[in-house]
């Protein structure tokens, strides 16, 4: 009996070690280090790799609007659109911000209502990254239509030529959910931002510093009277932002949907672009916070076990965009119409060959390797694996866009497109761009959130056991922690 | 103690916890204090009940917002495509419930989030820059690591001696005055108080 005892209390000591949940602040760090370890990232002068960096990205960021201005100078001619291509690298430059804006608010609101409370230590630069991407992104659409200086065109304001906005039209249905997006990610992000900005303001040692944090920050003063209003706001934001970054992908995935091209008329798209934006979103997330992590020393707040979460994240959507593509191919030859299947015969085997195979070594077969523990726990193999996806989904909306397009329905008006340096150069340029904007972001906003951080350690929580002794041993996340008790 | 009770806004007590300022929060509540606030680098779960807050009201101003979202598309929509300037397009009708689902869901989403932050900044009477908590020198820590119980000179159940010994009784430390300051705030105090019941 003694013995069985001994054993089955060996074997619940082992399973307990698997069982207790790691902390979401490593090492156990009191509140006023995780105030410290972000605001010193504000607070401090830049580092010297952070003014290298700002300076090369701030110049390939000028590419844009050099590369814009020489475009609305000359005419959108100048990049290598022709008939029938007339959509290439506008739209997939388009399709590829907006999708990689999704990981943020997949990460700010989704996470958020399903209580996924390891979120809180990588929404803040999540959420920034959305709004930069949507800028980039918004650039193409306004830019494609050519004479820009009509532009005011796509929204419904009473003009002289007495004509509206066609509202049959899922372009128009585009400008409104992209605007809206972009509209209220600000909001919430800048919700999000008040405490943390009280945080900033209250610790400023310079009158500028505390003017400027202190006018952003609202005059927060953190009373429960504005806990309790900004709690509720918090929620019904994040609960209209789910619906939101399901919409916006699925709108643009109705520009090419509601056609009759063969490849794009295809009702597996919307739910196929939201899964391969929020898998595109996360490489992005993940490029953008190894390195950040490793800079700044934020190895407790965003542990490895965000990493390891983020690369299932990847590995999950990723195979659900590999089913995708295998669906569209067994949908193709299903419907038995002669268009459709050589629509996609072509974009295997045709003259882009070599975009749908990167594409299906990117995003179906590099994620796969996200099974191994090995490669979620060793941030620089994830650095190095995320490269692919950004790479593929970049591929994945210029196979959707060029293939279908170059070769339809006369095979007289058949064509190749190929870029010009024009459209190559803002590609670039809105790489550059951001980069700079989140360089920027860094620097003078927190970036990580602290409050909530803070209300995910086990002193927030006010019904801890030992609030005044012993929250030292357990880091049991916001859970009595009686593990081994 | 007071030489200007004229500018005197309240007693401050810090308290060590989250768990501290909750329990001291439950007693000044069932103490029937109704002009008091806790402040805190969080928002700390179940403070609400303690303080006997209801639900808050900003989800009215977000179904404003939304309905108004709603009602405007569809104005939008039916008065542009079918009523001023009806146009045939692909032989499609002029007004119909499918493809004006889209509008509909973004202007709702849109005019639900301004309706959420306008009554958040409503209901939490922001943006007010100068308040007399920010005249307390240990309040800076109220967005680090700090929790801090206020109770506001102005309740009728406030009164310095006692309110003191009370705050130091409930756990409070550093327990000091928080003085308006006359020249920016521009709604002091009332000069005499009621006395404690």
């Amino acid at each position: 009996m003694r013995a069985g005892d001994a054993s089955a209390q060996a074997a619940f000591a082992k399973a307990s070690d698997y069982l207790e949940r790691q902390p979401l602040v490593a090492n156990h760090r009191p509140l006023s280090w995780i105030t410290n370890h972000v605001c010193r990232i504000v607070e401090q002068p830049a580092p010297l790799w952070w003014w290298v960096s700002t300076i090369i990205f701030g110049a390939v960021a000028a590419l844009t609007p050099a590369m814009l201005t020489y475009l609305v100078a000359t005419g959108v001619g100048v990049w290598g659109l022709n008939v029938p291509v007339c959509w290439a690298w506008d739209i997939t430059n388009f399709v590829f911000w907006i999708g990689i804006g999704h990981a943020g608010t997949l990460i700010s609101a989704i996470l958020f209502l399903t209580r996924q409370k390891w979120r809180t230590s990588i929404n803040r630069s999540a959420e920034a990254m959305t709004i930069f991407a949507v800028i980039c992104a918004g650039i193409f659409p306004a830019f494609h239509v050519g004479r820009i200086w009509f532009a005011w065109f796509l929204f419904p304001i009473p003009n002289a030529n007495a004509i509206w906005q066609n509202f049959r039209s899922p372009l128009l249905w585009d400008v409104f959910a992209v605007s809206t997006y972009f509209t209220v990610s600000l909001i919430f992000w800048y919700l999000g931002l008040i405490p943390d900005l009280a945080s900033l303001r209250d610790r400023a040692t310079t009158r500028f510093r505390q003017m400027a944090y202190g006018l952003l920050s609202l005059g927060w003063r953190g009373s429960n009277r504005q806990w309790t209003h900004y709690e509720k706001a918090y929620l019904i934001l994040a609960g209209i932002s789910t619906p939101l970054v399901l919409s916006v992908h699925s709108v643009v995935s109705f520009d090419f949907a509601t056609s009759v091209v063969p490849g794009w008329h295809t009702t597996i798209f919307p739910p196929y672009f939201v899964a391969g934006a929020i898998f595109g979103g996360f490489a992005m997330v993940l490029t953008l916070l190894i390195p950040f992590r490793e800079l700044y020393g934020l190895h407790d707040l965003v542990t490895d076990k965000h990493i390891d979460n983020m690369c299932k994240i990847v590995l999950l959507t990723g195979s659900l965009v590999g089913y995708a593509y295998s669906m569209e191919f067994f949908i193709a030859w299903y419907s038995g119409n002669p268009f459709e299947i050589y629509a996609f015969t072509n974009r295997a085997f045709g003259p882009y060959w070599w975009a749908y195979w990167s594409m299906i070594t990117c995003n179906v077969v590099a994620p796969q390797l996200f099974w191994f523990k090995y490669c979620r726990q060793n941030p620089w193999v994830v650095l190095a694996i995320v490269m692919f996806p950004n790479t593929g989904m970049w591929f994945e909306r210029f196979v959707i866009i060029v293939t279908s397009i170059h070769r339809d329905f006369l095979p007289s008006s058949w064509g190749y497109f190929s870029p010009t340096w024009v459209d190559i150069t803002l590609f670039i340029g809105t790489i550059g761009l951001f980069v700079f904007l989140f360089l920027l972001f860094v620097r003078f906003l927190p970036m990580i959130t602290m409050f909530e951080v803070k209300n995910v350690t086990p002193e927030a929580d006010p019904h801890h056991p030992d609030e005044h002794a012993g929250h030292r041993q357990h880091g049991n996340n916001s859970q009595p922690a009686k593990a081994h008790a | 103690m007071s030489q200007r009770p004229s500018t005197l806004h309240g007693l401050g007590a810090e308290f060590p916890s989250a768990s501290a300022l909750l329990h001291a929060a439950e007693k000044i509540q069932s103490m029937g204090f109704r002009r008091w606030d806790v402040y805190s680098p969080f928002p700390i779960h179940g403070m609400d009940h303690a303080m006997g807050f209801k639900r808050s009201r900003v989800s009215l101003f977000s179904l404003l917002g939304g309905i108004t979202g709603l009602s405007t598309a569809f104005a939008l929509i039916y008065y542009t495509s079918a009523i001023n300037y009806p146009l045939i397009v692909q032989g499609k009708p002029y007004f119909a419930l499918e493809p004006s689902m889209p509008i509909f869901f973004e202007l709702t989403v849109l005019l639900t989030a301004f309706g959420t932050i306008i009554g958040l900044l409503l209901l939490t009477l922001m943006p007010r820059l100068h308040h007399p908590v920010f005249n307390w020198d240990r309040f800076k820590r109220v967005t680090d690591d700090g929790f801090f119980l206020v109770l506001e000179a102005t309740d009728p159940r406030f009164d310095p001696d006692s309110s003191r010994k009370l705050l130091t009784e409930i756990g409070g430390t550093y327990i000091s005055e928080i003085h308006h300051d006359p020249e920016l705030d521009p709604h002091p105090a009332r000069p005499e108080m009621e006395p404690a019941p």
